[in-house]
């Protein structure tokens, strides 16, 4: 065994890491034990594919949407993919907010910013990477989009905002909730919220009760205009909408994020 | 203002709700020793080691750590001290080197440093054969030194252990104390907590006893355990005249006698040489005395004394 009689010498003299540092290292863990947590990385990477495969073959045959239902529903099922994938991030913040891990973070001055900037963002990178899975399978079995290079552009912009949106909103649930069960079920609820849009169905087509607020809810906006940008379909006010409601879901997540973590955390 | 302790707390109270756990606590920990907070489970250890690492905050009093305020100077006295809380905090899916490093580059070292010194720590804790595995894989012994390692990658100048050893087997126990022997004398301040006397006592320079919500004693080990009677060689005798002539050798030794029973304790330190030399001296024949055995003084029994002396104080 080596002395520790070096031990105060060397002393790092600044106050650990700096912010954009901090950032850093803690996208580095998040994305690293995303990757190493081998149950949910193939659940968030083969269930998508299983969705659109069941969509687009048990339910296609059914469902008349006007055009070729795979084509209708890939915006649709990329959507829901996100959204449930993101909505893991509640999973994983409660994790270490529960553990032993939160104490030394603290310690380490990492606190809610550098927190949920590595789990937004490794939970951004997952979900591009399992979008572009889903995308690939799509076109292979015969989606075609008509889109040019801006729309695409535009629909992965605005896929990585729902992204963000969703996964910052989860984190405030993570940080809120005390067990990983509870965080867990609350993803069910995102999971859900794409059904009631016009995500799979028209709009039209469902009860006149419902339609109230599967035209008002945010996802149906995120929907109509990736699914617009794609097709090269006129979306009209929906990128606009998509986005006030995804940017005003980020603004107030981040906040009430940072609030919790401080609160949760300064606790006892 | 800086002091020369590396912790100076005075007063300190803290409640949960209408549960005070801290009714005004004080003490005083001098730089570069390993003390030792002794209690009993829920006397309110963690709870002070949470507030002297900055992680809770006081109801009040006032607490220095590393000669800065807990309660103003909050981000500098984190980048002074380290906290290896009774819940391990190393990622298990991350391998024992990417735990240290990651805690390194937190810490503000660079990649390169980071790596380096977490190769030194890996060897000093030994560890170096599993580095490159998952911590999840490493046996409960093992963890709990990683996590003693990652404690210490950013150099502190106080490091917090509360209960290092809780729920390790004896193996894996005497392995951890080693390890924080090692770190003696090596500038860093340790405080641990823990709810053994033997532990306190194999490990720290100095000790305090915490009952509730107070520190009712505070010494060397060996003196506290000298204050409340230490340990007790209890000899047995074959005979009543045997009884009678080993009491008349031991006179103002014996703690106690039960002339019924043909039984005498004296005070020991548990020394092999100086217990059979104690039997030779009462028994050269080695006819006179049945059996012996060897009594720790039990944490029940130092809080006992300790709380019959400080309640007669008041
Ligand atoms: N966050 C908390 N909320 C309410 N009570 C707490 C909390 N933390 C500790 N306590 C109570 O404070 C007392 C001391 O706890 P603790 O400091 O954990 O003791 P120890 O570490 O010595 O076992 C216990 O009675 C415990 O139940
Ligand atoms: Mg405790």
């Amino acid at each position: 065994m080596s002395e520790l009689g070096v031990a105060l010498p060397g002393r790092v003299s600044e106050p650990g890491a700096c912010g954009a540092r901090r950032g850093r290292v803690m996208i580095a863990r998040c994305l690293r034990l995303g990757w190493r947590n081998t149950d949910a990385l193939i659940t968030s990477l083969v269930l998508p594919i299983v969705l659109m495969l069941l969509f687009v073959y048990l339910f296609g045959g059914a469902i008349h949407t006007g055009s070729a239902y795979k084509t209708y529903v890939l915006p649709g099922v990329l959507v829901l993919c996100a959204g449930f994938g993101s909505a893991l991030t509640a999973v994983r913040v409660t994790e270490d907010m529960s553990g032993g891990v939160i104490d030394r973070l603290r310690t380490m001055n990492v606190g809610g910013t550098a927190m949920l900037t590595g789990h937004v963002v490794a939970s951004a990178v997952r979900n591009a990477v399992s979008s572009a899975l889903v995308l690939g399978v799509a076109c292979a079995i015969g989606f075609r989009s008509g889109a040019g290079l801006t729309g695409w552009l535009g629909a992965a912009g605005l896929l990585m905002l729902f992204i963000v949106a969703i996964s910052a909103l989860s984190a405030v649930i993570g940080m809120l909730v005390r067990s990983a069960e509870a965080a867990n079920g609350c993803t069910f609820a995102v999971l859900f919220l794409p059904y009631p849009s016009s995500a799979f169905v028209p709009i039209a087509t469902m009860p006149t009760w419902i339609r109230g607020f599967a035209r008002n809810q945010p996802v149906t906006p995120v929907i109509e205009s990736i699914r617009g940008l794609l097709l090269s379909h006129p979306a009209g006010n929906a990128p606009w909408l998509a986005i006030a409601w995804c940017g005003g879901i980020v603004v107030a997540s981040v906040a009430a994020a940072l609030v919790l973590f401080q609160r949760r955390a300064g606790e006892g | 203002m800086t002091t020369d302790a590396a912790i100076e707390a005075v007063g300190v109270r803290k409640a949960f709700g209408d549960h005070q756990v801290l009714r005004g606590l004080d003490l005083t920990v001098p730089r570069g020793i390993v003390f030792s907070l002794l209690g009993p489970n829920g006397a309110g250890k963690t709870t002070t080691v949470r507030i002297f690492s900055t992680l809770s905050r006081a109801d009040g009093g006032s607490v220095r750590v590393a000669g800065l305020d807990v309660r103003t100077d909050r981000q500098r006295v984190r980048s002074r001290i380290s906290l290896t809380g009774q819940y391990t905090a190393v990622d298990v899916a991350q391998t024992g080197e990417e735990n240290l490093q990651m805690v390194g580059e937190l810490a503000g070292l660079r990649r390169r440093d980071a790596r380096r010194r977490a190769e030194e720590l890996l060897d000093q804790f030994d560890l170096t054969e599993a580095a490159g595995r998952r911590a999840g894989t490493y046996s409960g012994g093992m963890r709990r030194r990683l996590d003693l390692a990652a404690g210490l990658v950013g150099r502190p100048e106080v490091a917090f252990l509360d209960e290092p050893t809780s729920g390790l087997d004896l193996p894996a126990r005497q392995a951890m104390w080693r390890v924080i022997s090692d770190l003696a004398g090596s500038g860093v301040t340790i405080v641990l907590t823990t709810q053994y006397l033997e532990e306190a006592d194999q490990l720290a320079d100095r000790v305090a006893v915490l009952n509730d919500g107070r520190i009712i004693a505070d010494g060397r080990p060996h003196v506290l355990k000298q204050q409340v009677g230490g340990r007790r060689l209890e000899l047995t005798f074959t005979t009543e005249p045997a009884f009678d002539s080993a009491l008349r050798i031991l006179s103002h030794r014996a703690l106690s006698r039960d002339q019924h029973a043909l039984a005498i304790s004296v005070g020991t330190d548990g020394d092999a040489a100086r217990v059979r030399a104690l039997l030779d001296e009462i028994d050269p024949d080695r006819d006179r005395v049945r059996s012996f055995a060897v009594h720790d003084a039990s944490l029940d029994a130092v809080f006992l004394a300790l709380i019959q002396k400080d309640s007669s104080h008041v």
